[in-house]
């Protein structure tokens, strides 16, 4: 009963902080609502059309939707990467920021699944899916695999902060037995979650672009460049903006971990780039589409050599170590490098994997503006989620948000 | 019903008959309070079947022929409104005002939206969906159609054999494909593709045209047709998360066009090209539909689902040839009964030096080429 009393407080306290605040505050949540008013606008055109309101085709069948929930689902698995030194090997320095890794996580899972929902052709029979009144077909279909993964994923980054934030906010001190179980989980889970999705892909072998044994670890080097990185980049926000401590010590050893997933994606890319192009077979052509076009098709060329190039400034600057510690170069390396990772998974890896079609068709696809439409409003529905739970977790951690002990 | 369900299903009393016990008050007739707001169920119901499934369910691909044009509001209240139809088919099955057709509309919508998986169905819940399906076309339309739920027989494995030397590329097949199935003729789909390729390249797709529009044969070119292989061995179904798709005893690979999500991994798993997606609301024209109908055949889709070629199984299990068979002007095209020795597919396969496409990818496909 007592529990319920003080999370009834919780909730209604941190109701209270995320309405309040800053003009500038406001004005970024009224943007993101407006977004999202936006996004909303542009789903309910796509379920009256159907699908074919999108740039996809019997050709080219998953797009824009999909590319960006396989990006998100590394930059949530990236969360973990703060997990494991603050909690398993008790390295103080990221407490505080390893919250703001799992804020972050949850904000991707969420739009993960909504990626997901957006690109159903029957969202209304979603419960299809659901085990026990759906037919779930495990373990044979990658897809439910993954279900199970993200919405675990899910439950153990919200059960832990919540868990941790909850001690602070009634003035108590979390106790590691509880947690520290959950966190060596996670770690795993994160690993699962990620290999996971690159199955999905992976097992295919009608698309040999895809069905190459190296996708899986090459997924897991790019999550853990690019979510670390925006993981860097919010908490550079969040220093700016509020009085919420994070040392510069802490940014820096997540800088360190950046560097070195961004050199082992380049590692592996270079090994991905031998093998299609020393020796290319009819299987390569997917790659030569994407590298250098085919018959003429060029649609994805300034996509890739741009997000090679940045991947490759960054990785380069970052693996200096006095560049690395000047936080303004640092800012500068984790932006290219999370739009570089975004293209690469995105435009770079589902596309091609369709072109040339399974006779040698090329069709190219280009999103519509509707499916942009929906694409920004889901991100600004992950930006406005992180940003109601950082700012709770914040207002709890700072010690602002405590529960007012009664006598009961 | 049957006793054991293998999947679960909510009962609003919309089976019982009116002359029971309508309403949780226990009086059949009006006098409680739950019969209130009778005056209003009816454009309840329909505003709420209306505004959530509705496009996907109450019409049920058999609406198709209608276009009945949602403004953009309600496709909003989609978003929220699965409650409503819930509550406005109780409050229905509550009301003895509401007339006797629209009543039964509700329940069919009800029983459709909530029915199971096809692949799991008993014979005598097959019989009620599929008498659900043509009585649902019977009360929105007038007209009827025949749909039947034929299971694969014994002993029967259908397999398919396409002779390279004889094809012209007149492209019947194509033509009698999308009529025989009712395929959307706005997108212009089409499950089978000829491809035209070059004399003296062998077989390569990469420069062959699959959409050519003119003069066949064309000079120095031969065609080679395409189409959903039924693979004994379908990757297709491997991956399907809700077992929407999957091979039948007779080896037709086959979709539950109510069951599937429409979330297209089927279609990156397949490495024929065999799947087509309805991206919108297919379109036939009322005079053009075929009305001899199988459930997982021939019969009308809605948007947002998968379908292919079944070999026509609406004509296949009652011992026909495919449309496509039968359309083909030259003889190119052999279907039938793999098990059985006497049929002309087996002398082709024993004769014919055949091959198949991608072998090497353990998919097995149940369609064979051949030269004379
Ligand atoms: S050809 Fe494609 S759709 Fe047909 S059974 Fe094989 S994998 Fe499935
Ligand atoms: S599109 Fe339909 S049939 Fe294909 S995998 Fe998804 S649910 Fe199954």
């Amino acid at each position: 009963m007592r529990r319920f009393k003080v999370f009834k407080n919780l909730v209604i306290d941190s109701l209270d902080t995320i309405t309040k605040g800053s003009r500038k505050y406001h004005i970024w949540m009224a943007f993101l609502t407006f977004v999202m008013l936006v996004g909303m606008y542009c789903y309910s055109m796509q379920l009256q059309h159907g699908l074919s309101v999108t740039g996809m085709s019997d050709r080219v069948s998953w797009g824009l939707y999909i590319s960006n929930f396989t990006f998100l689902v590394g930059v949530a698995a990236a969360a973990v990467m703060l997990v494991m030194p603050t909690y398993v090997l008790k390295d103080i320095d990221f407490k505080q920021s390893v919250i703001m890794g799992e804020g972050i996580a949850v904000a991707a899972l969420i739009m993960c699944l909504a990626f997901v929902i957006a690109d159903m052709g029957g969202p209304s029979v979603l419960w299809h899916m659901i085990p026990g009144i759906g037919v779930f077909n495990f373990p044979n279909s990658m897809l439910t695999w993954d279900v199970i993964v993200l919405n675990g994923y899910l439950f153990l980054n919200l059960s832990i902060p919540f868990y941790i934030l909850f001690r602070r906010y009634q003035g108590k001190v979390p106790n590691p037995k509880v947690y520290i179980p959950g966190a060596i989980l996670s770690v795993l889970w994160a690993v699962a979650i990620h290999l996971v999705t690159a199955f999905l892909y992976q097992g295919l072998q009608a698309r040999p672009f895809w069905n190459n044994a190296l996708l899986g670890p090459r997924f897991l080097a790019s999550a853990f460049a690019a979510g670390p990185a925006l993981i860097i980049l919010v908490l550079a926000v969040i220093r700016s903006f509020t009085s919420f401590k994070i040392e510069d010590k802490t940014l820096n050893k997540i800088a360190m971990i950046v560097t070195v997933a961004a050199q082992i994606n380049i590692i592996m890319l270079v090994s991905e780039l031998f093998k299609e192009f020393y020796a290319p077979t009819h299987h390569s052509e997917s790659a030569y589409y994407l590298f250098f076009g085919l018959d003429g098709k060029t649609a994805l060329l300034p996509w890739i050599w741009t997000a090679i190039t940045m991947n490759v400034i960054a990785t380069a600057i970052l693996t200096i170590g006095k560049l690395r510690k000047n936080l303004k170069v640092l800012y500068f390396c984790c932006a290219l490098l999370f739009v570089a990772i975004w293209i690469e998974k995105g435009f770079g890896l589902i596309v091609p994997g369709f072109i040339p079609g399974p006779y040698g068709k090329i069709i190219e696809y280009l999103p519509t503006k509707i499916e942009v439409g929906v694409t920004l409003g889901i991100w600004a529905m992950g930006a406005f989620v992180f940003t109601v739970l950082a700012k709770t977790a914040i207002g709890i951690e700072l010690g602002k948000l405590r529960y007012k002990k009664k006598t009961s | 019903m049957s006793e054991k369900k293998k999947w679960y299903s909510l009962d609003l009393g919309l089976n019982r008959k009116k002359s029971d016990t309508a309403c949780g008050c226990g009086k059949t007739e009006g006098g409680c309070g739950s019969h209130k707001p009778e005056m209003t169920d009816d454009a309840f119901l329909e505003a709420a079947v209306n505004a959530s499934i509705g496009e996907e369910v109450r019409k049920d691909g058999f609406e198709q022929v209608f276009d009945v044009k949602m403004d953009r509001r309600s496709a909003f209240k989609k978003l929220t409104a699965s409650l409503l139809i819930g509550a406005g088919a109780v409050s229905t099955s509550c009301s003895v005002i509401s007339g006797d057709d629209t009543k039964e509309k509700a329940q069919i919508d009800w029983e459709e939206q909530f029915k199971g998986n096809y692949k799991l169905m008993n014979d005598e819940e097959k019989k009620a969906t599929v008498d659900r399906l043509m009585r649902s076309y019977e009360l929105r339309t007038g007209k009827n159609i025949s749909m039947t739920h034929e299971n694969a027989e014994e002993d029967v494995l259908f397999g398919y054999a396409f002779n390279i030397s004889k094809c012209q590329g007149y492209m019947d097949c194509v033509n009698a494909c999308i009529e025989e199935n009712n395929q959307d003729r706005n997108s212009q789909m089409q499950y089978i593709r000829i491809h035209e390729m070059k004399d003296g390249k062998g077989f390569n797709f990469n420069e062959a045209d699959d959409n050519y529009y003119h003069e066949v044969p064309a000079e120095g070119h031969f065609y080679m047709g395409t189409q959903c292989f039924h693979c004994d061995n379908p990757p297709c179904v491997e991956v399907c998360p809700v077992q929407a798709t999957w091979r039948e005893d007779d080896g037709l690979v086959v979709i539950d066009y109510d069951w599937c999500v429409g979330c297209r991994y089927c279609m990156a798993a397949c490495p024929y090209d065999g799947r087509r997606f309805n991206w919108s609301k297919p379109e036939v024209p009322e005079n053009e539909i075929n009305k001899n109908q199988h459930y997982l055949g021939n019969r009308m889709r809605k948007k947002g689902v998968m379908e292919k070629c079944t070999f026509c199984v609406q004509r296949s299990r009652k011992g026909q040839n495919p449309a496509c068979v039968e359309a083909c002007p030259t003889g190119a095209r052999i279907f039938g009964n793999l098990l059985d020795p006497n049929s002309t597919i087996r002398w082709v396969l024993e004769n014919k030096k055949v091959f198949r496409l991608k072998e090497d990818l353990g998919t097995e496909p149940k369609f064979w080429y051949f030269m004379d």
